[in-house]
């Protein structure tokens, strides 16, 4: 293993120590914040995964909510455990892509955009149509907390320990997806789709499997989500939520798997430190977002990199 | 049996006829030419090969199965890869990432044996054999350059080499030639008759009639969706037929 490689492995593991220590020096409020916080790195992580092959979809969200109604539906109705409802949420959600991939695939760029919207406007509506089971407009509430020995899961810092364990195994997963030949091929499809197909790729296969996978992880992430809150309403998967995550993807960058983290993590920091502005926040929000896109077109994650640059580059020869 | 034949084959575009009625067969081993002026429907017989689109009427036979109405991805598994007009490469990626792209059918994987690096035996033998057509293709000294930093005729190199690394049995080339100069066509024309050697067969479409009388033995010339005639470079170059559709019939008269 090389120098940079073991230095990589020692900064992830430091920064997972930190956040561990970190949620017992913070208020209550803040300790929330960093629960949805980490969630929101799952949910713009495997939203990358599906960017890899070229297409933006609208109904990411919404695959988060099918998540956390099969969980919340499992765990309350039918008395499933937690343990194994969470899972079931990743794989109800990844069934329900799986079936969407027929319709949604007969559609390339723009058109996907639009069409993966309507679907999941049409979920979102099924959600608020049909009461039983889905409890309607309203949703469904009191859904039961995880459960292990004496542990309190109602409390943030417990639960935060939960959210952070199954975050880190999701991301390691997606991490070693994106660099394997998987990886690999996702991006080929992306940057030419017709020459991939001309050495065998099957690009309809990739691109499907590309919005499964995705939609597995921000199923959990979803079925994390509504154990925590205790209730689970259609009004939280609306397309609004959609335009933060992909607002957190753009300006954090999409052309590595950091950027979106790094996106998520600066612009919720922002967002909660602006609490106090009120009526100004969104305001303020969208002039740092217009300067954001302005200044920093490759996102966030170009800013590390290009600092390096600027402290490794040789003077400039004085002129003549 | 020939490799390839093209039986009877026709492909309109509403009343437009592309092809019509088009016959012809491609023997194991050949550099086949396939020329005619523009419009002649070349490319549009490329596409149809390749599974891009479907012939209207007839059938495409490759090594006794009918092919027509494959996807291009099981065109390609069967053994026939296509390159494009013009310089397609993933411009985005490096030399050695674009041919391990190519080498798809060999490594082509399941996302758990990804996840789990289960599949490192098969990723390995992807990269020997990446590393291998790009040595053969005289691209090894630049493995690490991104493919939009390659001159064109390196570029073009690349661009068979990634054909080159899914394993065909034919290839089926698109204007290779296409903006070369003298010296890049000579070097072209050298590793196109290297990769024939290697087992490759080739069809070719070219307007570069140097390049074309000089690669293949057998030449079939198309004419306006119709194949005009068939032959050897020598009787081609006095086909009466062939001078009057290059040159619009103006000796007739």
């Amino acid at each position: 293993m090389s120098k940079v490689q073991l230095s990589q492995i020692a900064g992830i593991v430091a920064m997972l120590v930190g956040l561990m220590v970190l949620p017992n020096y913070l208020k209550y409020h803040h300790q929330d914040f960093l629960i949805f916080l980490t969630i929101n790195i799952l949910v713009v992580v495997s939203y990358r995964l599906m960017t890899l092959t070229g297409e933006w979809s609208l109904i990411h969200i919404v695959m988060m909510g099918v998540g956390a109604y099969t969980s919340a539906l499992l765990s309350k109705n039918l008395g499933f455990p937690v343990w194994i409802s969470m899972p079931m949420a990743g794989v109800g959600a990844g069934l329900i892509a799986a079936l969407l991939c027929f319709p949604l695939f007969r559609m390339t760029q723009f058109y996907f955009l639009i069409g993966s919207f309507a679907v999941g406007e049409a979920i979102r509506l099924a959600w608020i149509f049909f009461v039983k089971p889905f409890g309607g407009s309203s949703g469904v509430s009191s859904i039961p907390p995880p459960e292990l020995f004496a542990i309190d899961f109602m409390d943030p810092i417990p639960y935060f320990y939960l959210v952070l364990a199954v975050v880190t195994v999701c991301l390691v997963i997606l991490y070693r997806i994106e660099n394997s030949r998987i990886g690999l091929t996702l991006h080929a499809v992306h940057w030419k789709s017709s020459l991939s197909e001309s050495v065998g790729v099957n690009t309809w296969k990739y691109r499907s499997l590309a919005f499964i996978v995705a939609s597995v992880f921000v199923g959990i992430a979803g079925a994390l989500k509504v154990h925590y809150l205790g209730n689970v309403t259609p009004h939280q998967f609306g397309v609004g939520t959609m335009v933060f995550v992909l607002i957190w993807v753009i300006v954090g960058g999409y052309n590595t798997f950091f950027g979106p983290v790094l996106g998520a993590i600066v612009l919720s920091i922002l967002d909660e430190s602006l609490r106090d502005l009120e009526e100004y926040r969104p305001a303020i929000y969208g002039a740092l977002l217009i300067a954001a896109i302005m200044f920093m077109p490759k996102g966030l994650e170009s800013v590390p990199p290009s600092i390096r640059a600027w402290f490794k580059a040789p003077a400039t020869p004085p002129p003549g | 049996m020939a490799l390839l034949e093209i039986k009877n084959v026709s492909k309109r575009f509403g009343g437009l006829a592309a092809l019509s009625n088009v016959s012809f067969a491609v023997e194991q081993g050949e550099i086949r030419g396939l020329i005619g002026p523009n419009g002649a429907g070349k490319s549009t017989m490329f596409k149809n090969i390749a599974g891009f689109s479907q012939p209207s009427e007839g059938e495409i036979v490759f090594s006794g199965q009918t092919i027509s109405g494959y996807r291009p991805h099981t065109i390609a598994d069967l053994g026939i890869v296509r390159t494009f007009q013009e310089t397609t490469l993933f411009q985005e990626l490096t030399v050695f990432e674009n041919a391990l792209v190519g080498c798809h059918l060999q490594a082509n994987t399941n996302i758990f044996s990804a996840v789990l690096g289960l599949d490192k035996h098969k990723q390995s033998r992807a990269r020997d054999k990446a590393l291998e057509v790009l040595e053969f293709m005289g691209l090894s000294q630049r493995i690490d350059q991104l493919a939009s930093e390659l001159p064109l005729g390196s570029q073009r190199s690349l661009a068979i080499a990634i054909a080159l690394t899914s394993g065909p049995k034919l290839m089926l080339m698109d204007e290779p030639f296409a903006g070369m100069n003298p010296e890049e066509t000579r070097q072209m024309m050298e590793l196109t008759r290297k990769v024939n050697k290697s087992g490759v067969t080739i069809v070719l479409v070219e307007h570069d009639m140097k390049a074309v009388m000089g690669l293949c033995e057998y030449i079939t010339v198309l004419n306006f969706g119709t194949l005009l005639t068939e032959g050897t470079p020598e009787e081609i170059r006095h086909n009466e037929a062939v001078i009057e559709a290059y040159l619009g019939g103006s000796r007739k008269h």
